[in-house]
């Protein structure tokens, strides 16, 4: 099981691999007069051609770029004439800073607020919740980036508008992750444990005569949280999608504003490599979420 | 809830008809950044435009291209996954391992990506979202499919000559029809979203045309001095939004589809 599934990975890393490498053909025209503009020489044109080997056939191209790639190197920014993966090591840790604290938000509002919804089904607890995830979820990062900004910043004074100066920058874009995140692990979390509150094993946990706190605690929120666990894998990879909104709402220099600039730039090698990095980080999110799955649940993978 | 939020739609449908009639352009400059006032009743922008009529414009925009990037990539996806559920092998596995790379990309990045490369505007814009929205539907189909396709009734058509495109046609598709149509009404909501997304971004509708994503970018600019700007925009589209999702529950609900995919 464990063998299979890191084996059906392989194609798809090709074919994001693949996809990211033909991106730059896409480009209608001739894409080194796009990225160079109508000023640029014709030396300066060949120039770049040659550094981005556009002269060769593609079969060559490609396998020139996924050499270079099994080195760590992810070219020059035409730009800047930065190493790519130099300004990559640069941002990576600013955008994973700003992740992980928008998934530890998520989880303390997300749990508690979907046990106690499911643990209050039908009643007013129940009815907030989910009013207030249905409502989360329709609110877009640069929807809810702006008004959070204007409540905590601009009227309560409370955080800064935007930037990395100070340590408390990060609260609002991580806040303003954070909620999309929460509205749907409360609702999962409620299902889930709606669902396992049905099973046999808590009936008999009640009919035994245990306090209802202990039954919810001890039998039946280890197995409901099991699918919360795979949306968490899922939903980090959107985290990562969603930062490229948040971080240029909140002029956060992490890898999502690079992926916006490098376009505003049309410096196409840095766009190619910031979509690549978080296409494979999401791959691999959620291969460790599939196997942690198998390790945390013993119904799962054993038998098979 | 589902009378409040198909009113909530209409609403927005008729705004985007009347933005014809309205003049979404015109620049007020005594009225730059203006708070809601009697000839403006939103509000003026940074160029002194109304708001009213620039949201209407906007709602027009976001509309016509979640509706058209919608009936693209709902036929193109149910016929990639009928294709690949019906007949099975070889070409299931190719069309499913190109559906998984699609996947492997997490939401917005790749319509992100297409739009970068492709050029700004409203037709590279739909083109983005055509190319990596279709998946979804094929992934639905085709699971659906291959649980369909043993049935009785497919078996009898086969015996009886029918002819392969009539039994997908005749015989699946009605059957996939339900849970396709609640996919497609959740879909324009995430559509909304996307279209919005990428001229926040500045790589969907250009300037002087008027968008709910490039307001939201505009008006995120003129924060402090002009909130009622951001706010008249966000609830827009807030209000839209919900009103698609909870019609596509209600849709859910009426007729019967569990979430299985």
């Amino acid at each position: 099981m464990l063998f299979k599934r890191l084996l059906a990975v392989i194609p798809v890393v090709f074919g994001v691999l693949l996809l990211t490498f033909l991106l730059v053909h896409l480009i209608p025209g001739d894409p080194v007069e796009v990225m160079l503009g109508e000023s640029a020489t014709s030396a300066d044109r060949t120039q770049l051609r040659a550094d981005l080997g556009l002269d060769q056939p593609l079969p060559t191209q490609f396998a020139n770029y996924l050499g270079k790639l099994a080195q760590g190197d992810f070219g020059r920014s035409i730009h800047s004439h930065n190493e790519i993966s130099s300004v990559l090591a640069e941002r990576i840790p600013a955008t994973a800073k700003l992740a992980l604290l928008a998934l530890a938000i998520a989880l303390l509002i997300g749990l508690p607020l979907g046990i106690v919804a499911a643990l209050h089904h039908l009643h007013w607890p129940d009815r907030l919740a989910t009013l207030s995830s249905l409502t989360l979820s329709a609110m877009p990062h640069f929807w809810l980036g702006p008004l959070l900004m204007l409540v905590f910043a601009l009227w309560l004074g409370w955080l800064p508008v935007s930037g990395m100066e100070s340590g408390s920058s990060i609260f609002l874009p991580a806040l303003t992750l954070a909620c999309g995140l929460a509205a749907i692990l409360t609702r999962m979390t409620r299902a889930s444990l709606l669902e396992t509150l049905n099973e046999d094993f808590v009936r008999t946990a009640r009919a035994k005569g245990l306090p209802e706190r202990l039954v919810v605690l001890r039998h039946a929120l280890n197995p409901a949280l099991l699918p919360v666990v795979t949306v968490i894998g899922l939903q980090l990879g959107s985290l990562l999608a969603g930062a490229v909104i948040t971080e240029t709402v909140f002029g956060w220099e992490g890898i999502g504003r690079l992926l916006v600039e490098s376009i505003e730039k049309r410096d196409y090698p840095v766009t190619q490599a910031c979509v690549l990095v978080i296409a494979l980080t999401y791959v691999l999110v959620n291969l460790l979420t599939d196997l942690a799955y198998g390790q945390l649940d013993p119904r799962v993978g054993r038998g098979k | 809830m589902s009378k409040a939020a198909l009113v909530i739609l209409l609403f927005w449908v008729a705004a985007a008809m009347a933005a014809a009639w309205l003049t979404p352009d015109i620049i007020h400059l005594d009225f730059i950044l203006c708070s809601p006032n009697h000839a403006h009743w939103l509000g003026n922008d940074d160029l002194g435009r109304d708001i009213l009529a620039r949201l209407c414009a906007g709602a027009r925009v976001s509309l016509t291209v979640a509706a058209t990037v919608t009936l693209v990539t709902f036929s193109v996806g149910t016929s990639v996954g009928l294709v690949a559920g019906y007949f099975g092998g070889w070409l299931d596995r190719l069309l499913m391992n190109i559906t998984d790379v699609f996947l492997a990309f997490p939401g917005i990045l790749l319509a992100i990506a297409f739009a970068a490369v492709l050029g700004y505007g409203v037709n590279n814009l739909i083109l983005a979202l055509c190319l990596t929205s279709w998946v979804g539907y094929a992934r639905l189909t085709r699971a659906q499919t291959l649980a369909l396709r043993g049935r009785q009734h497919v078996l009898a058509a086969q015996v009886l000559g029918a002819s392969t495109p009539r039994i997908l046609l005749h015989h699946l598709f009605p059957l996939l029809l339900a849970p396709l149509l609640v996919e497609a009404t959740f879909s324009i909501a995430s559509l909304i979203i996307a279209e919005a997304s990428l001229s926040f971004l500045g790589l969907g509708i250009q300037a002087p045309s008027a968008s709910w994503g490039a307001m939201l970018r505009d008006g995120t600019r003129y924060l402090l001095v002009a909130p009622h700007y951001v706010l008249a925009v966000g609830v827009s589209l807030m209000s839209l939004v919900l009103a698609v999702n909870m019609l596509g529950d209600a849709l859910r609900d009426r007729l019967d589809v569990r979430n299985e995919c």
